[in-house]
């Protein structure tokens, strides 16, 4: 059955009228952008949905959002001075370094676990109704991204606070945001679509994100830490440790990765976005009848 | 001009059964490969290969389909329960896809294949409305043209910022009706949601499908109600176990769908109490046609023969009000009575009917008199329920009986006899002057 593959292609006809061919003798084309484009309206509705329900209610949405990092933020910065370590340059309060870490990996977490289980929880949708499925793991990423936006504003009070003003690198920052996201939409590829194969696999989900906590610089700056040399490269192979470093250095003006580490997380990033935007065609053609 | 909306070639789908059903599992996976790569060695040693998978356990719900709908054309989809309609509905509609066979559709593809296909429950109605266009791939400002006129016709302006959960079912089914006929696909697909909502209702969504192929919109339509097929389509299709069984008129093809009724020498019978049609309170056990001169079943009845219409059902469940009845339809679908063992509604009181019954099997049996129906083919619909409101067990035209001519009315008149029935009237004729 997995041999035959499917396709569906649209094309304009010479009637100016769309034309849609189902074929399952052909090779699955498995990536379309236009209709991806032609169904950004669909995007859009169901992120505004994710975010009016968060920001209903304006006051209780923004503190939930705050509430958070910072409650993490006190924890973690009165742990390390109880424990009378600092896993942190000089240069910044500790407390700010790490707010950044908090909110970034805030940002990537939610995104991966939101997409994890958009496919599943869509299931009534799915069943009755066609749309491009990927629509689904790019509207989860935008609540996330306001609630980011919010913890921003809060960074940047804390940032006023202790007099740290951020550098022209500043510039860089939404670059480093948008990477995250990629990053994090790529791995909610592979996990939305095994999650609606395997159901068990949501399970899994929160455990890797916990151990991804750590052993990213969330709670601390890579430089603080002694990485035997052989193991650098290993290390930057985790794309959330170059992006936390490059986000701290673009606010903050901390270290910022090498970018031989740069340029190994960027290829890990791009090889999952691609096996996960392939795994994920795989099973689209068959989650109707599956989830 | 080519002017087909719609060309399906040898469409075929293949269900693993019990595979579609059962979530799958990581951990089984994980255990399976685990197994695998321990069978590894030995597979490799041996030359055998690889055990196939066993056709047993494959479900073909379509098998080489094929037909073409001309632009603007109202296209009827029949068949039984289990036929294919919705598997069918379900790949013209992209939600799932083809194992075999290919599908060209010309145009905007909108669906209505529930009650509430494609709502969001959290979402208010207004914001529903926007998501079923941005369904259909259209644009905000496209949406926003047809906005007053679907809600217009949905009768909800007062409940548009309520999210739908809290919709009546009716309020529901106006809304989605409504969506799907304003925003105008090029192609609508309706399955099964014309016969829900009051008469008033109905007969405005008739008006609004009819509207819609006017306008140039090519419909496909899915109903177990024949009397919607004949009345809005032309032409139509007969899918029998996942097979093509018909394609033609509108007309003939219902009247192929009667005539070859589940049934073989006038009975029908459900053996089973877990699958028979109905439901946890009463299943339905069999429904047998014979006439009074003969004790076995038959579906082949003279005219001026009585007819015994029997209705076995099973009540699952205690002290239930249950009253059994039928539907007759002819062959074009026309209903041509609903007759049911409820006290006001038998000729004679029925010791059970519309009372409580114990757990049991139960037996009615409805005399139809010689001399009521014309010559032709009959299909019976029978329901057992509360009355004839509130059916618990269907089953919609399982059995067709034929009534034959034997002529004792006729005389030298061989030509065709008008009218749905015959019934043998006293006449009386005096001279005036």
């Amino acid at each position: 059955m997995s041999s035959l593959a499917d396709n569906a292609a649209s094309q304009r006809s010479t009637e100016g009228t769309r034309l849609v061919v189902i074929d399952a003798a052909r090779a699955a084309s498995w990536f379309d952008w236009r209709e991806l484009w032609n169904y950004r309206e669909l995007i859009w509705i169901l992120a505004a949905r994710d975010i009016t329900v968060r920001y209903r209610q304006a006051v209780v949405g923004v503190a939930w959002v705050v509430l958070q990092p910072v409650a993490e933020m006190v924890v973690f910065s009165g742990l390390f001075s109880l424990l009378g370590k600092r896993p942190a340059g000089e240069a910044v309060p500790y407390t700010i370094s790490l707010l950044c870490g908090l909110l970034l990996w805030q940002l990537f977490a939610a995104i991966v676990g939101s997409a994890t289980s958009c496919l599943v929880d869509n299931r009534p949708l799915l069943t009755k109704v066609y749309f491009p499925r990927m629509v689904l793991p790019l509207a989860v990423c935008l609540r996330p991204l306001v609630d980011f936006g919010v913890g921003l504003v809060v960074l940047a009070g804390l940032m006023a606070w202790f007099h740290v003003a951020p550098s022209l690198a500043l510039l860089m920052m939404p670059l480093v945001v948008l990477a995250t996201v990629i990053t994090a939409l790529a791995l909610g590829l592979w996990l939305s679509a095994l999650n609606a194969h395997y159901r068990d696999f949501g399970y899994i989900v929160p455990f890797l994100l916990r151990i991804g906590f750590f052993v990213s610089p969330v709670i601390y700056e890579t430089a603080s830490l002694n990485i035997p040399t052989q193991w650098h490269l290993l290390y930057s192979l985790n794309p959330m440790s170059s992006l936390l470093e490059s986000f701290r250095w673009s606010l903050i003006g901390t270290a910022g990765p090498e970018v031989i580490e740069v340029v190994a997380s960027l290829v890990a990033t791009f090889l999952v976005l691609v096996t996960g935007a392939w795994y994920f065609r795989r099973v689209e053609r068959f989650l109707a009848d599956r989830i | 001009m080519n002017d087909v909306a719609l060309r399906v070639e040898n469409l075929a789908k293949v269900f693993q059964m019990g595979h579609h059903l059962a979530y799958h599992r990581f951990t089984e996976f994980i255990e399976n490969m685990a197994k695998n790569v321990a069978r590894l060695p030995s597979r490799l040693m041996s030359s055998k290969p690889a055990k196939a998978k066993t056709d047993a356990n494959l479900f073909w719900a379509l098998d080489d389909v094929s037909f073409e709908v001309q632009r603007g054309e109202v296209f009827g989809v029949i068949g039984r329960n289990g036929a294919g309609k919705s598997t069918l509905l379900k790949l013209l509609s992209r939600i799932t896809t083809p194992t075999r066979g290919r599908i060209e559709i010309r145009g905007r593809v909108g669906s209505l294949l529930e009650v509430g296909t494609g709502f969001h429950h959290e979402l208010t109605g207004r914001e529903n409305v926007f998501l079923n266009g941005a369904f259909l791939g259209m644009t905000r400002r496209e949406i926003k043209q047809k906005f007053d006129a679907i809600v217009a016709f949905a009768e909800v302006e007062r409940f548009l910022d309520t999210p739908v959960k809290h919709y009546s079912s009716g309020m529901y089914i106006r809304l989605a009706f409504s969506i799907a006929a304003h925003l105008e696909p090029e192609i609508l697909i309706v399955d099964e949601v014309l016969g829900v909502g009051d008469a008033a209702f109905q007969k405005k969504s008739m008006d609004v499908m009819r509207d819609v192929a006017r306008r140039g919109c090519t419909c496909l339509i899915v109903s177990h109600n024949l009397p919607t097929i004949t009345n809005l389509c032309t032409r139509a299709l007969l899918l029998r176990s996942g097979r093509l069984a018909a394609n033609g008129p509108v007309d003939e093809v219902v009247e192929q769908y009667l005539a070859t009724g589940l049934s073989l020498g006038g009975e029908i019978v459900w053996n089973d109490p877990a699958t028979a049609p109905g439901y946890d309170i009463v299943r339905l056990h069999a429904v047998r046609v014979r006439h009074t001169d003969s004790l076995s079943s038959t579906a082949d009845i003279g005219i001026s023969q009585e007819i015994e219409i029997e209705i076995s059902y099973w009540n699952l469940l205690d002290q239930e009000c249950l009253s059994a009845g039928f539907t007759l339809r002819d062959h074009v679908a026309t209903s041509v009575f609903t007759t049911s063992s409820m006290r006001p509604v038998s000729l004679t009181p029925d010791a059970w009917g519309g009372m409580p019954h114990p757990v049991g099997l139960f037996r009615s049996v409805c005399r139809i008199p010689a001399h009521t129906l014309n010559e032709g083919r009959y299909a019976i619909t029978p329901f057992v329920g509360h009355g004839l409101t509130e059916p618990f067990a269907r089953a919609e035209d399982v059995l067709s009986f034929n009534i034959h001519d034997t002529g004792e009315m006729r005389g030298e008149y061989f030509g065709h006899w008008p009218g749905v029935v015959r019934p043998w009237l006293p006449w009386s004729t005096e001279q005036m002057s």
